[in-house]
């Protein structure tokens, strides 16, 4: 029998989805063994969390062991000369980039919130606003030890392994236990971005300008608002960014200060942030998101329209921590999210044809998200030449079955133009619409690489029984 | 994620009765129902019939609930297979022959056994369960006959009164945790227990009551009687003093 003093209910980050789970929670490596044994003793699956932050059932799989890796948060060495890093699993990309800024380092690659820990981050190989630059986490990993399912511990790098090196990252913690992680840093010249914001008045627009941007931006990423139709379908706004050069910055050392980079408390200086989803669930409702897209992009493309400005890095790249607990807004149901990654000849059709699934369907994207991004040489990769759109949906009482099946509507649609992905993000897809994105090769290297590392599939979450095993 | 979904639920005394129809219920409207009684052979007829067509919605547990050590790794092993235990129902009860002047230990022994304590033998731990989690929705089947201690069979009317202060308590405890607690007080229902007997009225089928009780449990009903009819009923006798009760001989 599992302990019972161990169950909790675990949830994805979208609360939407979760399950009872018997949570071991790490102090070191050596506890792997102990949970990998209790979950084999009671003939139940391995699930390895780290911060929770996949929107999905991509960490939790309910009445299963599940490995809790965030305590494991030790940075076990850092050297500011040559930007390499050697950290634990749990520690958060937040604790990362406050240790390293103060040197004049930043991580290459980052999510919208800081709360993702790097075990985590190289399980579903991230990506960030610059994946067309510098591509995913696992492109700046170095190497990383690794346990294996049945208890055995291996020290992967591209160069002595990679095939294993490729396969692991990014297979979303069904191959092996990320124990230790080598990343290289980004070297930075100042705490400060130069960001301009750019309004594009529909899709055609937006996906012109993000595609220019990228030779000249390090940072691309377009806010949608998906309630215009019509000729405005598809209009938003641009946020380009790029690191300042050597000298631009008049102060490096204040604003290179982690301290300096705090994303501020409160509003104004008076409302506290951790209470501002508060002010925001009365307008979490169809009409008050749609005033609130309106009146967003109507400030973006007046005021804001081809603004430069200087940002913080951190202000800049964790939007999402910008209003904590803004996902509280979406209660009792939660939120889910989609996102199709979509060559580059077919991301208009297929993203005009998204927004007007979701219009017909009357169950329009609250918040909606592009990005460009490049093909990765990662074996379970998301990555196309192309664009991705990221919806995220309200979970509505009484409606849940329609938005499953809507969200898979919209996975039809990009899977037609040889679209792709990202587990991460995902709640509703089936096996037959994720499976039908990867050649036949690469899911019989999955297969032939699971079955040889973990054949009684130890490591098993809600997420890949559905895209994989189901 | 809803708290008091009924997606994975499990009934223990779901060989016959009101057991039976809310099992059926449940599976009907799209639950993994684990189903635990004592009866192996009525067991699978049960769970064939809610399987017939194709999908496994219902797995059988045979259990007698006497056997209070086994209920805890049954509970997790009844989670682990369903994937989950969002509502847990306890519909088991026995209600033998006992004759106005008969005072039979061993009958009375069985329905304090199978009636009380199997029913917190099986609840405790599904409670400490769903307090953890902070979630879920537990059902008593108690009875109309808890509400006064009647003559005709002293020991089923305790029996049932006593299950009924438990929920109460457990209700106390969990509902600021999250978790529902249920009594249900059915009035007549045609089931094995009532069939033959005489001066039933108001009888209801069992998938009526079934009906009723999910509804109710819906909408977070705590106590129920079943049809409500009953509420005025046993309002009326409960009202009766005892040396008017004590002569009515019912």
């Amino acid at each position: 029998m599992l302990p019972e003093n161990r169950l909790e209910w675990v949830e994805g980050w979208g609360m939407a989805t979760g399950g009872a789970g018997y949570v071991f929670r790490l102090r070191d490596t050596s506890g792997v063994a102990e949970a990998l044994e209790a979950a084999r003793s009671a003939g139940v699956p391995v699930v390895l969390r780290g911060a929770g932050c996949s929107y999905g059932d991509a960490a939790l799989r309910p009445e299963s062991v599940v490995l809790d890796l965030s305590a494991l948060d030790r940075v076990l060495a850092w050297d500011p000369e040559t930007g390499i890093i050697d950290v634990e699993p749990g520690v958060s990309l937040g604790a990362l980039w406050r240790l390293v800024i103060g040197d004049g380092w930043w991580p290459p690659v980052v999510t919208g919130t800081m709360e993702p820990t790097i075990g985590g981050m190289l399980a579903m190989n991230v990506h960030g606003k610059n994946n067309w630059r510098r591509g995913t986490i696992g492109d700046h990993c170095l190497e990383f030890d690794v346990v294996l399912a049945d208890g055995g511990s291996r020290r992967i790098s591209k160069e002595n392994d990679p095939d294993l090196f490729h396969a692991i990252i990014g297979s979303f913690g069904q191959l092996g236990i990320i124990t230790r992680a080598r990343l290289q840093m980004k070297k930075v010249h100042s705490g400060l971005l130069e960001v301009k914001a750019v309004a594009a008045p529909d899709l055609e627009s937006m996906l012109l300008l993000a595609d220019e941007a990228k030779e000249k931006w390090e940072y691309v990423v377009g806010w949608i608002d998906a309630f215009a139709t019509g000729k405005n379908l598809g209009r938003g706004q641009l946020h380009l960014a790029r690191h300042l050069e050597e000298g631009e910055d008049p102060d490096p050392a204040a604003t290179l200060d982690a301290d300096a980079q705090d994303l501020p408390g409160r509003l104004f200086g008076v409302v506290p942030k951790a209470q501002m989803w508060r002010l925001l669930k009365p307008f979490t409702n169809r009409p008050g998101m749609r005033l609130i897209n309106l009146a967003k992009y109507l400030a973006g493309s007046s005021l804001g329209d081809d603004k430069v400005f200087r940002q913080s890095l951190a202000e800049f790249s964790f939007l999402l921590d910008y209003v904590p607990n803004w996902k509280n807004v979406y209660l009792p149901g939660g939120l889910i999210q989609h996102q199709s990654f979509v060559p580059m000849a077919s991301a208009e059709e297929v993203f005009r044809n998204q927004l007007e699934i979701c219009r017909e369907c009357r169950m329009p994207s609250f918040l909606a998200v592009l990005k460009r991004h490049r093909p990765d040489p990662f074996l379970m990769s998301h990555g196309v030449d192309g664009f991705s759109l990221a919806l995220d949906f309200p979970v509505l009482r009484g409606r849940r079955e329609e938005l499953w099946a809507m969200v898979r509507e919209l996975a039809g649609a990009a899977v037609a133009a040889g679209g792709r992905f990202y587990p991460a993000k995902d709640s509703a897809l089936t096996a037959g619409l994720y499976r039908a994105t990867f050649t036949a090769g690469r899911l019989d290297r999955f297969a032939e690489l699971k079955a040889q590392l973990d054949p009684n599939r130890t490591l098993r979450t809600a997420l890949a029984d559905r895209l994989l095993y189901g | 994620m809803a708290q008091h979904e009924f997606k994975h639920a499990l009934v223990v005394g779901a060989s016959s009765g009101i057991g039976e129809a809310l099992a059926r219920r449940l599976a009907a409207d799209g639950a993994r129902v684990a189903l635990v009684a004592r009866r192996e052979s009525e067991l699978r007829r049960v769970m064939d019939e809610i399987n017939v067509a194709g999908v496994d919605r219902a797995v059988a547990v045979t259990h007698d609930v006497r056997a209070v050590e086994d209920i805890p790794e049954l509970v997790q092993e009844i989670a682990r297979v369903l994937g989950g235990l969002d509502i847990a129902i306890y519909a088991a009860g026995v209600m033998p022959a006992v004759a106005a002047d008969e005072y039979s230990t061993a009958k009375d022994r069985e329905m304090v056994e199978v009636n009380f304590l199997g029913a917190v033998a099986w609840l405790n731990p599904i409670a400490e369960r769903m307090a953890r989690l902070g979630r879920g929705t537990i059902i008593g089947i108690g009875s109309v006959a808890g509400d006064r201690g009647r003559s005709g069979n002293p020991v089923y009317c305790a029996s049932k009164a006593g299950f009924h202060a438990y929920l109460e308590a457990l209700r106390n405890r969990l509902a600021r945790v999250g978790v529902r607690v249920v009594t249900i007080k059915p009035g007549f229902v045609d089931t094995a227990m009532t069939r033959g007997k005489e001066g039933l009225f108001w009888v209801i089928s069992a998938d009526r009551a079934a009906e009723i009780i999910l509804g109710k449990a819906r909408r977070g009903v705590v106590t129920a009687y079943v049809p409500a009819r009953w509420r005025v009923v046993m309002t009326i006798i409960r009202s009766i003093p005892s040396f008017i009760f004590s002569r009515l001989g019912i």
